[in-house]
């Protein structure tokens, strides 16, 4: 049993409660006590899927900059895709590449790879260890350090710190 | 009132407009890869715009509208990676236009595994 894990998985599932039933009854928070409560105790105990991570304020500061970066990258480059979509010539440059990430956690890597999926014109196809197999829209350069820089640099140097 | 009610119907139109360029791309795009770039992620900020939109009309909604903005972006990346995973390994043929596969040339072609 991983208290530290249930805990983290209680935390979450509250929150949704608080935000899918909008109201700070007292029948309605006890009730979302024991139903997070509940399923926390059911799923969490044999996982660790949240064990590792610790609910820190320099964390929380830390993923809602990560949320802000994303948000403008998705903005940034759903337009561009856009765009391209829309120029008669389809200026289309496909390819698959191969980055390296630095992060060691399976979480962080699991949401780097999925914030590169969400980002159009990159798309995590396969995670082998610690290399990305990522099909790129407009290929710019095969070397994985640069690509690496290029695709994922800003997402990295965040996820460090939040997942190590 | 007013004001807000015209604000949020624009941000939503903004929103089905990524939608529908989403769609063309669709078709437009040569192969399946460059087909889940386009249609199943320039409808990310289109899907989210279209709430977005909802929640600036009925500010009641907002939180309902955020949390399943969040489930937009979780579950929405997870879909197109095991498409395009399994599309690869099913050897699924890549546009001519394709610089690069190095997914390939690491020696563990599909059904030779």
């Amino acid at each position: 049993m991983n208290i530290r894990n249930v805990t983290n998985l209680f935390v979450l599932l509250f929150l949704i409660w608080l935000l899918l039933t909008g109201t700070f009854e007292l029948t309605s928070l006890l009730l979302g006590i024991v139903i997070a409560g509940g399923l926390s105790l059911i799923f969490g105990k044999n996982s660790n899927v949240f064990g590792k991570l610790r609910l820190t304020p320099k964390v929380f500061i830390y993923s809602l900059h990560y949320l802000i970066v994303l948000s403008w990258e998705i903005v940034k480059s759903n337009v561009d895709v856009a765009l391209r979509v829309i120029n008669p010539k389809l200026p289309i440059n496909p390819g698959i590449v191969k980055v390296k990430t630095k992060l060691k956690s399976p979480m962080g890597r699991m949401i780097l790879a999925n914030s590169i999926t969400l980002t159009p014109g990159t798309l995590t196809i396969d995670i082998k260890d610690d290399e990305f197999y990522i099909h790129w829209i407009d290929v710019k350069t095969l070397d994985p350090e640069i690509a690496s820089q290029e695709i994922m640099g800003k997402f990295e140097k965040i996820l460090e710190v939040i997942y190590g | 009132m007013e004001t807000l009610e015209i604000i949020g119907a624009l941000v939503t139109l903004l929103g089905s407009i990524f939608i529908f360029l989403g769609g063309l791309g669709i078709v437009r795009m040569p192969d399946l890869f460059n087909r889940i770039q386009a249609g199943t992620k320039a409808s990310t900020l289109g899907t989210i715009l279209s709430l977005f939109g909802l929640a600036i009309i009925n500010e009641a909604w907002i939180w309902k509208l955020l949390v399943i903005i969040f489930f937009v972006l979780i579950t929405n990346p997870v879909s197109s990676n095991v498409i395009s995973r399994a599309a690869h390994f099913r050897g699924i043929k890549m546009t001519d236009k394709t610089v690069a596969d190095l997914l390939v040339d690491k020696s563990n072609k599909p059904g030779e595994e």
